[in-house]
């Protein structure tokens, strides 16, 4: 099925051929960073995860958030969601790819990376985020393509792959509280010591990964024959009102717990984030961040602005936006400000950084893409 | 390669069910190959020094002047060739802090001038119950039967967790290679490589062949080390006499380096 | 075969690409390098035939037994004991205090990089 890919009009060969320069640049930084360290990274011995733990964190998020298509077509036989589960499953196997991927950018010393598995260490949670982001992986491909050559073949899917499915509706859920305790787990670092934080990520996942399949179908829409069913749009942006509206109260219960008690170490991150005591880096983003989500959960809850499809996209890209400067910019970052000595260093990432971060996004933009393709060829040959 | 070849022979070993099984397989493969590691013919230095539980004692009233802190500091860093890097990506094993940084916790506005202006050592607390090991992925670092919480930097994959884990900041990351930072490699002790984390181990490899920790041998007695399992030990005898505190004792991490006050 | 006229030379440029290390050496002698001894001592910690081969595994045993084990001290077939250390007992001034005519002749004729002198320092070079 994948020579399906092989064909397509000048459009489509300009975004591989935009995607590909994206990921060389990407990798020629990758090179400079394995030669000389990453001492190229605005990382230091304060801050020693950014950009790259963050992305991470988001797109375990999004990967997970697929579980918002499979779970209600298949344990409710939901049949609005058909034709786009597959897109869910798809998007899921590119991002948790990109998530592996900062892994491995972020490692020190690449070259070890089977460490982990030849000196497994159960008591670390990096070693089972890594068994559970790989499981997750291999079933969504998996289940992906068994379904896709079901439709191309026009049979039904075989009965082991139901189990499959039911076994990757809590393996969704899995991998986010697993990255999520890698946060929660650690001592003395107050903004991540939350037992709340895998439900407030689980949250954030299903209303910023539903968002962000919206947008990305809309695109599709745009340059392929694919429809979107109007009945899935409108349950899918309920359900991303709904999981905004929970994140974000989350957030407030944080807010709360933290400044009602006066608890000094629990405000000192809040402090820093949007009042700036100690580096004024963040701020901007986190007002900004305040903005998006609050104008965004306006347009979501009201239903006429929900279901008019102009301030719905403005209200979805709000909602992708915010989720990603929530987590894949400010959680980890005010993790680590103030350090456990309350002192404020601060970090921003450096051109490096960046484009091996852009690099890795249009690796896993090149795996959706000729995925996509794939299964949209695949639908129109069934439906001709 | 040699290590290729290793890590061959270590995925056969563990696709092998049982030890047994796996000494046989590696055996077959590489006749001779555990050879060198037979129990018999490994051991230890009859010199060397033994605890049941390791414990640094740091008497903050005899750090009275900076040169005092800089010989502890020297000892240690020139010794186990710690690159002098500057700025945010430094590598410390041994360093100097105010009081209010070692224990926030313990800071007040009208706490002596003299003690908020003095320094106080800080490193790695080898801790009974410590977050580093509990994190590491690979058991790149891992706890002794002594205490000593230890750094493999062959098998570190520079992941990182243990420096978001330590809430004493006790670990460094080599962001770049350290070499060109170090003034004089002292040949005897190996440097890093770009990429791995490392920590003070109280010395180990001292221990093994007999010595105190660098930084206790030349602080005049302003540093103690012993075996805090053993009641006649000497860093038992001044726990009993003077007052001392831990770093952050609520976190549960159960420091062993205590200071006097 | 669809489309055979494509696949099976294709397949035959690929075997040749990734066959290429062992084509290229085709032929090509091995010279054996001349690796400078020790004067002083007469005697590896194991036998010097083994060691030639397995000298990799002794150092990763050794390496592992040290920093892992805190086990330091090695006593050979022979009854004598070595510090288990590669710089203050292989690269001492006793033995192969010229990494140059000893280690890298062998390493460079095979091509092999060693990561040993990322870390460990070859004492009476200094600095490698």
């Amino acid at each position: 099925m994948l020579e399906k890919a092989l064909q397509g009009n000048k459009a489509y060969w300009g975004w591989i051929f935009t995607l590909l320069v994206a990921i060389g640049i990407g990798f020629g930084f990758y090179v400079v960073q394995l030669q000389q360290g990453l001492g190229v990274t605005g990382l230091n011995r304060d801050v020693s995860w950014g950009l790259y733990i963050g992305q991470l964190t988001y797109m375990v998020g999004i990967a997970a958030s697929a579980v918002m298509l499979v779970l209600p077509y298949y344990l409710h036989n939901y049949k609005a969601f058909g034709k786009l589960v597959i897109f869910g499953e798809f998007l899921a196997v590119s991002a948790v790819i990109v998530c592996l991927l900062f892994v491995v950018v972020d490692l020190g010393q690449p070259q070890r990376l089977m460490n982990v598995v030849l000196h497994p260490t159960p008591n670390s949670v990096l070693f089972w985020d890594m068994v559970v982001l790989n499981g997750y992986l291999f079933l969504n491909i998996i289940i992906g393509w068994a379904v896709l050559h079901a439709v191309k073949k026009g049979v039904r899917p075989a009965s082991w792959l139901k189990i499959l499915i039911y076994v990757s509706i809590p393996w969704a859920v899995s991998i986010h509280t697993v990255t999520a305790f890698l946060y929660a787990g650690l001592p003395g670092r107050y903004f991540w010591h939350d037992s709340l934080l895998a439900a407030s990520f689980l949250t954030g996942a299903f209303a910023a990964g539903p968002a962000l399949l919206l947008l990305i179908l809309m695109i599709v829409q745009k340059v392929s024959d694919l429809k979107i069913p109007k009945e899935a749009t409108q349950t899918l942006t309920k359900i991303i009102t709904y999981a905004w509206a929970i994140n974000l109260f989350m957030l407030l219960l944080k807010i709360f717990s933290a400044y009602y008690s006066q608890y000094p170490a629990k405000m000192a991150t809040f402090d820093y984030l949007f009042g700036g005591v100690g580096g004024e880096q963040m701020m901007p983003w986190m007002w900004n961040f305040v903005f998006l989500s609050v104008v965004s959960l306006v347009l979501l809850v009201i239903p006429s602005t929900r279901n008019n499809p102009i301030t719905m996209t403005i209200a979805l890209v709000m909602v992708v936006f915010a989720g990603w400067i929530d987590k894949g910019l400010s959680l980890v970052i005010g993790g680590f400000i103030p350090n456990p000595f309350k002192v404020h260093t601060e970090y921003w990432p450096t051109i490096p950084e960046f484009f091996i971060t852009v690099g890795v996004y249009a690796v896993g933009l090149l795996i959706l893409t000729i995925l996509y393709k794939v299964a949209l060829a695949v639908q129109r040959e069934n439906a001709s | 390669m040699a290590i290729n070849r290793r890590t061959f022979l270590k995925a056969a070993g563990l696709t092998t069910l049982a030890g047994v099984a796996g000494h046989a397989a590696m055996e077959l493969l590489t006749p001779g190959a555990l050879e060198a590691a037979r129990p018999e013919s490994v051991g230890r230095f009859p010199e060397e020094l033994t605890a049941k539980r390791w414990a640094m004692l740091i008497d903050t009233e005899k750090f009275t002047t900076a040169q005092t802190f800089q010989r502890c500091i020297d000892a240690c860093h020139v010794l186990h060739n710690v690159p002098h890097i500057p700025g945010d990506k430094e590598i410390k094993w041994l360093w100097t802090d105010s009081f209010k940084h070692v224990f926030p916790d313990q800071q007040h506005d009208l706490i002596p001038e003299a003690i908020k202006n003095q320094p106080f050592l800080a490193l790695c607390n080898h801790c009974d119950n410590p977050p580093c090991v509990r994190v590491c992925p690979t058991k790149a670092t891992f706890k002794r039967d002594d205490g000593i919480v230890m750094m493999d930097m062959h098998r570190c994959i520079g992941c990182r967790y243990c420096m978001a884990g330590c809430p004493y900041g006790a670990r460094s990351f080599n962001f770049w290679d350290p070499r060109p930072f170090i003034a004089n490699i002292d040949p005897y002790y190996p440097t890093r490589m770009i990429g791995v984390v490392e920590k003070c181990t109280f010395c180990e490899d001292r221990l093994a062949r007999g010595q105190i920790p660098a930084c206790v041998e030349v602080s005049e007695g302003a540093m103690l080390f012993g075996d805090l399992d053993n009641q006649d030990s000497e860093v038992r005898r001044v726990l009993r006499e003077r007052f001392s505190l831990r770093r952050k004792p609520s976190l549960g991490t159960k420091p062993h380096v205590f200071y006097l006050i | 075969m669809y489309n055979a006229g494509k696949i099976i030379p294709g397949l035959l440029i690929f075997l040749g690409l990734v066959t290429f290390p062992f084509w290229s050496n085709l032929g090509r002698a091995y010279d054996v390098p001349e690796l400078v001894m020790p004067e002083a001592e007469e005697e590896c910690v194991l036998a010097g035939d083994w060691m030639r081969a397995n000298h990799m595994i002794l150092l990763d045993d050794w390496r592992d037994l040290a920093v892992r084990d805190n086990k330091r001290l090695f006593t050979n077939d022979a009854g004598k004991r070595f510090d288990m250390s590669l710089t203050k007992t292989c690269l001492s001034s006793q033995c192969h205090a010229n990494k140059d005519t000893f280690c890298d002749r062998c390493h460079d004729a095979l091509a092999i990089t060693p990561n040993c002198w990322d870390c460990h320092v070859v004492p009476t070079i200094g600095e490698e």
